[in-house]
């Protein structure tokens, strides 16, 4: 091997080291920072991680939105019309926040199986169902059928 | 009578502006590789009748909002009869199919500004230039009028009265962020077509950098106002008072910002030294690709995100396939061409070349691990290994050291000289601005908060050693004049738009650094009479008003501010019920002000008439926008730099 091919080796080696470090250590970040979806039904199976950040949707059950009088605490039910979990949430809820809504809320599963929420989201369009949310009504085959466009409202 | 058919008129006239792009790709292009100078004039007509049957039509949809005419279902699901007429306008972009429109006329007239602005180039190559231009075109008209024209109509029984607009986009900040937006997006066609255009013919050199480069830097400092607009208006309009989230298709828009910095750093080496070449190229490529991904990310709802539209996953196929079109082509002519390249020059290991090399290995590693982050959990939903998203932590943990790795070398750059330099010299130069940066830096710290956080050190010390080697570089350039004003006047409009977006990112840094750490938040419930202190601020509260507004009805808190126990303002947050969709929205009120803004915003009505409220200090957060406020003047000022224009002047005599 001839010095100048020794010195490029050496500089492809280089490069292909630094990268995979990079690679890792980025991967790493990513691995530590996800939060995974899980539906009521997979809450309820005991499928989700207990203290872990994950993220959790469903439609609030009607009639399930509890306030304490003193402070910001808040309790409802999420379900995918098969099971339901409970969420307990201190702070300011969403504008499109309300009963029968899909929402999904971040935060972790405690021993008694409730979701600590940190973060409660709803879009900001009525038609609109987060994804998730969408998929895991379908999988429950309990997605409601769309009413169509209405106007006049 | 003829008002019945202006939705038809449009929609013929988007027809006809297809049908010239259409002749706009094939026939320039062919009389450039034939030589034949009378098929190249076409060019230049037809991008001008291109962009006047564009605007009709936009003009048409315009129309249509203006006059209510809700048997046109775009306008029947976006607008409203209460509206008033500046939101009905700025409504004609508010859903997907208008701002499709938009960014076709958006597409059209860069096209013209490229016809009717660059007399001076060779016919060939701005041949080629507006038919590239002319097949992007292409692709977004057969979008548009195949899978969402916003010409459709409910007939015969259409609604009489229409579905509104989404009531968070009845604002200032919706009717001129997506245009500042599209204006940069698409802006990056214009680098992306005299890339893909030197290519074609083989001519890369420094003359096309030159031309390249003012386009390049004003799609720049457009997208850059675009993403400082939307920052700005999801501070104030979403009502948390954050200013940036990590979202989707906030990414989106990063990810052409990152390369495009790239790519203007890089066409500045390719230009002065000719060096660089295929690099140029193919950030010009990836950066307009990125501006595909990020429409592709925002249209095709695949991501959940606060701009997600409902929308048909047809579209995001159409786009998904016009991205690998886009890119599977212009990397097969890239791969095809780029052996063809030759530096026209060497540089030394230390030199203003290899600094600049860093600066682009660092924006382009960014951009990487803000696409990773974003499509990762893309890759595996479609894997089927669940669902998940990623969080702000993973951004901020990769995306601030580099960053501030980036601003220490920007200091760097700036003072180092092309082709070589020696280390002693660097030192000689930097160790000064270097000593004081950290001294001002911990000492301003200190000042601000009287305790020393290391991200709030580390920023403010960056901010400072940016303002003081561009100081040395300053000196540097005038040391040797005798008369020191005359030599300010002297520079070029290049370096003081460099200056000026430097700058910029020193101010940027600031308001980053301080309005993380030093926000300060509290969620309370409260009842007429109740206050709240904090900083020096009292904030009262003293109950709610009912206002009546043009389509919404609102409770309009009534909060009392007190500074030092003294009265200082009356601040009026405010929950909207915009009663068309039934829609609620919190309108914060913000007292805006140079180091610091109070926020207040109503959450929602509690028993016994109490309401949750929320109370915020930003320190420093107009700086945020200020910084990019900067950047989009120095972009702009180094655009308009009289050497593009003279030296194109002197190739043409």
């Amino acid at each position: 091997m001839t010095p100048k091919r020794k010195q490029r080796l050496l500089i492809v080696m280089f490069i292909v080291v630094g990268v995979s470090v990079a690679v890792g250590l980025t991967l790493f970040a990513l691995n530590q920072n996800i939060n995974l979806f899980y539906s009521p039904t997979q809450i309820a199976a005991g499928e989700a991680p207990q203290d872990t950040r994950i993220r959790a949707g469903g439609m609030v059950v009607d009639g399930s939105v509890k306030r304490d009088p003193d402070s910001l605490f808040v309790q409802f039910d999420i379900t995918d019309y098969d099971k339901t979990v409970t969420v307990e949430y201190t702070g300011i809820l969403p504008d499109l926040f309300r009963e029968g809504q899909g929402i999904v809320a971040q935060g972790s599963i405690n021993e008694k199986g409730v979701l600590n929420a940190v973060e409660v989201l709803a879009k900001h369009d009525e038609n609109y169902m987060p994804p998730e949310v969408a998929e895991a009504l379908a999988k429950a085959g309990k997605m409601p059928q769309p009413e169509g466009q209405e106007f006049n409202k | 009578m003829i008002d019945m058919v202006v939705p038809e008129l449009g929609e013929f006239s988007l027809i006809l502006a297809l049908c010239l792009s259409v002749l706009l790709a094939i026939v320039p292009l062919v009389g450039a590789s034939r030589g034949n100078v009378l098929w190249m004039n076409f060019a230049r007509p037809l991008s001008k009748g291109m962009f006047l049957f564009t605007l009709f039509s936009f003009i048409c949809l315009s129309w249509s909002f203006l006059y209510n005419d809700f048997s046109v279902a775009y306008v029947a699901s976006n607008s409203n009869s209460a509206l008033p007429w500046y939101y009905r306008m700025s409504a004609v972009w508010g859903g997907h199919e208008g701002s499709l429109l938009l960014w076709a006329l958006i597409l059209a007239a860069w096209t013209l500004a490229v016809a009717v602005k660059s007399r001076n180039l060779p016919q060939d190559i701005i041949s080629r230039v507006l038919a590239v231009m002319g097949w992007i075109s292409v692709g977004f008209y057969l979008f548009i009028l195949f899978t969402s024209s916003p010409f459709e109509r409910h007939l015969p029984a259409f609604p009489q009265e229409g579905a509104d607009l989404n009531p968070l986009l009845q604002d200032f900040g919706l009717i001129v962020h997506p245009p500042m937006l599209y204006m940069g997006y698409v802006g990056f066609a214009v680098s992306f077509a005299f890339a893909i255009a030197a290519l074609l013919s083989g001519r890369l050199d420094a003359a096309w950098a030159r031309w390249s480069r003012p386009w390049t830097s004003v799609a720049w400092a457009f997208l850059t106002l675009g993403i400082a607009l939307g920052s700005w208006w999801a501070y104030y309009e979403l009502g948390w008072g954050g200013w940036w989230f990590w979202d989707p298709v906030e990414n989106a828009s990063l990810m052409p910002w990152l390369v495009g910095t790239a790519l203007i750093h890089s066409l500045a080496v390719t230009e002065k030294r000719g060096v660089f070449k295929s690099w140029t190229v193919l950030l010009a490529i990836f950066a307009f690709s990125l501006s595909l991904l990020g429409t592709f990310l925002v249209r095709s709802g695949v991501l959940t995100s606060v701009h997600a539209f409902a929308s048909d996953p047809e579209r995001g196929l159409f786009i998904l396939v016009m991205l690998a079109i886009v890119i599977g082509g212009s990397l097969l002519l890239y791969a095809l061409r780029a052996g063809q390249m030759r530096s026209e020059s060497s540089f030394g290991l230390l030199s203003r070349e290899s600094l600049l090399l860093v600066n682009n290995v660092l924006l382009v590693v960014s951009c990487a691990m803000v696409l990773l982050g974003t499509i990762y959990p893309l890759i595996v939903d479609a894997l089927g290994m669940g669902k998940l998203s990623v969080g702000p932590p993973y951004f901020n943990a990769l995306f601030v050291p580099l960053g501030a790795i980036l601003v220490v070398f920007m200091g760097i750059g700036v003072i180092s000289r092309w082709k070589q330099m020696q280390l002693s010299m660097l030192v000689q130069q930097l160790w000064l601005p270097g000593v004081v940066a950290l001294v001002l830096g911990v000492g301003s710290t200190w000042l601000f908060a009287a305790e020393l956080k290391p991200w709030v050190t580390l920023g403010l010390v960056l901010a400072w050693w940016v303002v003081l080697s561009g100081l040395r570089d300053l000196y540097n350039r005038l040391r040797h004049r005798r008369e020191k004003l005359a030599g300010l006047l002297k520079q070029t409009r290049s370096y003081y738009g460099m200056v000026l977006a430097h700058l910029g990112v020193a101010v940027l840094v600031v308001g980053v650094a301080l309005v993380s750490i030093y926000s300060e938040q509290r969620d309370l419930r409260m009842q007429p009479g109740d206050s709240i202190s904090f900083r020096d601020y009292t904030f009262i509260y003293d109950g709610n008003r009912h206002v009546e507004g043009p389509n919404y009805t609102s409770d309009q808190g009534q909060i009392r501010v007190l500074l030092n126990g003294e009265p200082y303002t009356e601040m009026h947050p405010e929950k909207r019920l915009y009663t068309a969709r039934g829609n609620v929205m919190t309108e914060a009120a913000i007292d805006p002000g140079f180091t610091r803004d109070l926020y207040v915003a109503l959450g929602e009505p509690l028993e016994n008439g109490a309401w949750a409220v929320r109370v915020q200090y930003k320190p420093y957060v107009r700086w945020l926008w200020l910084g990019g406020l900067l950047m989009t003047f120095g972009g702009l000022l180094a655009a308009s730099d009289p050497r593009y224009r003279k030296r194109r002047a002197m190739a043409a005599a």
